[in-house]
């Protein structure tokens, strides 16, 4: 998933069409927008940012999963099997960016990529919705994508680098 | 200066705005499974050295308390699951990558052994106990003939038991106050130090009592300088780790980490152990209920503190 810093407006229409779209329990979110502002006035600079699961390459989530249930689908989407998740929590706490959280039923959720929708060939619900159109979605593996045309073309980054996760949803700046 | 907030409305349950997903019983099982690894280790390796005699304590009661304190352990595990109907999952694969999985299997195992050998020394702790049936006497006799077997099984299940809990946090580098190699080694140090103490608790034998007195001095030293080595290592550490360090050298957790868990809970009553076998008089319950005391409070600190530190992105 690629998302443009630049074009995002702080609308929120991500969270409320994934909460609608994935019947995410009243108080919960898989994804979030977040506001980061940087320098001293007058030079300040601002960014939005909708944020979610990484689907990562190197997912800490899947590695500590003691049964299994966090796992790498096919495509490289991470999934959680909820008949197979006993809640210890231990990839709540691997995850540097608290993308997972306990469900009310017990079982931990999280973004599928709304993987529902991708086998009918729709596209996730926060990326249809974007007002602004600031949400790519495709295979960065494929070098003729729109994704990667996008970061072959733009600056970009990805969030906590540093964490070593190889996290696949970036950020045009 | 850089300021970020949530524009989305983000207050998920234990999660915002700070992770408390592992709560007390987590820390009572870290605590308890470390005490009955140390209790377990001592147990089959002076039986594995045909020394039972000379330490009763914890050969006998002390198994015991380890069995009561792993039945503990696993109650308060299961109480923090979320799903707990499904807890089974857990036997039902192995995943050597997730150390809650192989450490799961190895706490059935010795659960399992520790029971079997108090079995075996039932007769002898509750002498006029009688277990009625002809073929529980018979596998009795056939397990107190293969104790040393049972105590070969367990010596490197119990250093195992003692150790994961530690590799299990450090394996979460999401967590920077966990994510140091020198946890693991720190938290079987201090199971083996807890469970010594427990051995010096109910031991009515001054052989053994001055025994376990000085095994747990030595340990006490060695998990001084591990933890010296864990906040140095943390000191060289990358801006992450240093800010993790904050919390514990002048941050919120200062005072229950120096005063409860170093000073109270280990140089104290080593102390008091030293002032001992230099033959003074000390009544030897009191560093021991001390060294059990900063062995829960080590474990509480490290889960509460751990949980706060985080990746700031």
């Amino acid at each position: 998933m690629v998302i443009d810093t630049l074009k995002c407006v702080g609308c929120s229409d991500c969270v409320v069409a994934c909460q609608t779209e994935n019947n995410v329990p009243v108080g919960y979110c898989r994804d979030w927008v977040t506001e980061s502002v940087s320098g001293t006035y007058p030079n300040i600079e601002l960014e939005l940012k909708s944020e979610r699961c990484n689907h990562c390459d190197n997912a800490p989530c899947v590695r500590c999963c003691p049964t299994g249930a966090s796992h790498v689908a096919e495509g490289g989407i991470v999934l959680v099997t909820p008949n197979e998740c006993i809640g210890c929590g231990a990839c709540i706490e691997s995850c540097p960016y608290d993308a997972r959280f306990q469900h009310p039923d017990g079982y931990v959720d999280k973004c599928t990529f709304c993987h529902h929708r991708l086998e009918k060939g729709q596209l996730p619900a926060c990326v249809s919705v974007c007002p602004t159109k600031c949400m790519y979605f495709g295979d960065l593996e494929d070098p003729t994508s729109e994704v990667s045309q996008l970061l072959k073309s733009r600056k970009h980054k990805v969030l906590a680098p540093e964490a070593g996760t190889k996290p696949n949803v970036y950020y045009l700046t | 200066m850089e300021e970020e907030i949530f524009i989305s409305g983000r207050n998920i349950p234990h999660i915002d705005p700070i992770l408390e997903v592992w709560h007390f019983p987590i820390s009572l099982y870290l605590f308890l499974g470390g005490m009955a690894a140390g209790i377990i280790f001592f147990a089959s390796l002076f039986t594995i050295m045909r020394k039972e005699k000379e330490v009763p304590t914890a050969v006998k009661g002390g198994m015991i308390v380890a069995v009561i304190a792993i039945s503990i352990g696993l109650l308060a595990l299961l109480y923090d699951l979320t799903h707990i109907l499904y807890v089974w999952q857990l036997y039902m694969t192995v995943r050597i990558e997730s150390p809650m999985s192989w450490g799961a299997w190895v706490l059935l195992i010795v659960t399992i052994i520790s029971v079997l050998w108090v079995f075996s020394y039932s007769t002898e702790i509750f002498p006029k106990w009688d277990w009625k049936f002809d073929f529980l006497k018979k596998f009795q006799a056939y397990l107190i003939e293969n104790r040393r077997i049972m105590a070969m099984i367990l010596l490197p299940l119990s250093v195992i038991l003692g150790i994961y809990t530690g590799i299990l946090l450090s394996a979460f580098n999401a967590r920077p106050l966990w994510n140091n190699a020198i946890l693991g080694p720190l938290f079987l140090t201090s199971g083996l130090s807890t469970g010594a103490a427990a051995i010096i608790l109910f031991s009515k034998n001054h052989f053994e009592k001055t025994l376990f007195t000085k095994i747990d001095l030595a340990l006490i030293i060695l998990e001084l300088g591990l933890i010296i080595h864990m906040l140095m290592g943390m000191y060289a550490g990358s801006a992450v780790q240093l800010e993790a360090l904050d919390i514990l050298m002048g941050g919120e957790f200062t005072v229950m980490f120096f005063v409860f868990v170093v000073i109270l809970g280990l140089i104290f009553p080593a102390m008091l152990e030293g002032v001992e076998l230099m033959g003074f008089k000390v009544p030897s319950i009191v560093p021991a209920l001390l060294i059990l005391m900063g062995g829960l409070i080590f474990r509480m600190v490290m889960i509460e503190a751990g949980q706060i530190t985080r990746y700031l992105y």
